[in-house]
């Protein structure tokens, strides 16, 4: 009996690090971002529709906000558009978009054509600020909160789902508990 | 049979292209260009997963090259470089990993493994001396050990 129960043992120990391996593996697509929990990248960009101003991390402190990575490239990013939209028009949270390594005339006939969803759009040529960011593929939203830390990060198109099971639930609690 | 090398000789040509091609990056000194080349091979492209910094032909790896190549230049330190990448990408990001608690046990269960066979051998040699030396023990009378 004993001369079973030891290999036995092993067998599911063995079986239980390799389910949890699988399970947290990479190849599932999320790799847990480092920054959920740590204060957002501070950031001064240029504005794609007012090149004149700057898009301020500064100015969004005080408030809840989505940062929206995309570009125009970005197959998956015009899947995620409408959604994007409905977002804009729920008027809950603003939507600040980072438009990663694009061109600035082709994004914004993109907003023209497709409707715009952004509060504002600051624009990051060099694809310094989405490295800041961890960023590792568009489209990534992450939420960030009145103090500026980052709560939630999704990465991939962001759907109605998204919306109603990742970032109204986190929003409406914290306003609930008065913060 | 006889396009087999003309196709072997433009699969060739074309994977040294891409080789030559992918990171043309020259350091100033002989050893920065040692250190972001050990740097760009130990960090991982975020995009492909597999392929390293160096190895990887996507955007972002580029991106990820040029930081490489202006921190070491503005004198950073290779710690403090992959400090930095691992901050903003999590630990994923390097191919070797860290020593912390959390992975704890990837350097610990080796030797801890290494010690429970080191034991399982010595107690199953310990036995099967001992049945020698019964064997060689000297029979009884009625023929029995």
């Amino acid at each position: 009996m004993n001369r079973f129960l030891i290999p036995l043992g092993v067998f599911v120990l063995l079986a239980a690090v390799l389910a949890i391996g699988i399970e947290h593996s990479p190849d599932k697509g999320l790799i847990a971002s480092p920054l959920l929990g740590k204060p957002a990248p501070a950031f001064a960009l240029p504005n794609l529709t007012n090149p004149a101003q700057l898009v301020r991390s500064a100015d969004l402190k005080g408030h809840w906000y989505l940062l929206n990575v995309w570009g125009t490239w970005c197959g998956e990013c015009r899947a995620e558009h409408e959604a994007l939209l409905q977002v804009r028009r729920a008027g809950t949270v603003p939507l600040i978009g980072l438009d990663w390594k694009d061109d600035d005339s082709q994004a914004r006939t993109w907003l023209t054509q497709l409707g715009n969803p952004y509060e504002s759009v600051a624009v990051d040529a060099s694809g310094r600020e989405a490295i800041e960011w961890g960023v590792y593929g568009a489209p990534e939203t992450f939420l960030v909160n009145p103090q500026g830390i980052v709560v939630y990060k999704h990465i991939g198109a962001f759907t109605q789902e998204t919306w109603t099971k990742e970032i109204l639930p986190r929003v409406s609690m914290a306003a609930a508990s008065g913060s | 049979m006889r396009r087999a090398p003309r196709v072997l000789g433009v699969a060739a040509l074309l994977a040294v292209a891409t080789a030559l091609a992918l990171d043309t990056t020259q350091m100033p000194d002989p050893a920065l260009q040692a250190r972001y080349i050990a740097l760009t091979h130990e960090l991982r492209c975020m995009q492909c997963q597999n392929e390293s910094l160096a190895d990887s032909p996507v955007d972002l790896a580029a991106d990820l090259r040029r930081e490489v190549r202006e921190q070491l230049l503005a004198g950073k330190t290779d710690a403090q470089v992959r400090e930095w990448m691992a901050a903003r990408y999590g630990d994923f990001i390097l191919f070797r990993p860290r020593y912390s608690w959390r992975n704890a046990w990837l350097w610990g269960a080796p030797p801890i493994l290494l010690l429970v066979g080191a034991f399982v051998a010595w107690r199953t040699v310990r036995q099967r001396t001992m049945l020698l030396a019964a064997d060689d023990a000297p029979l009884d009378e009625d023929g029995r050990a």
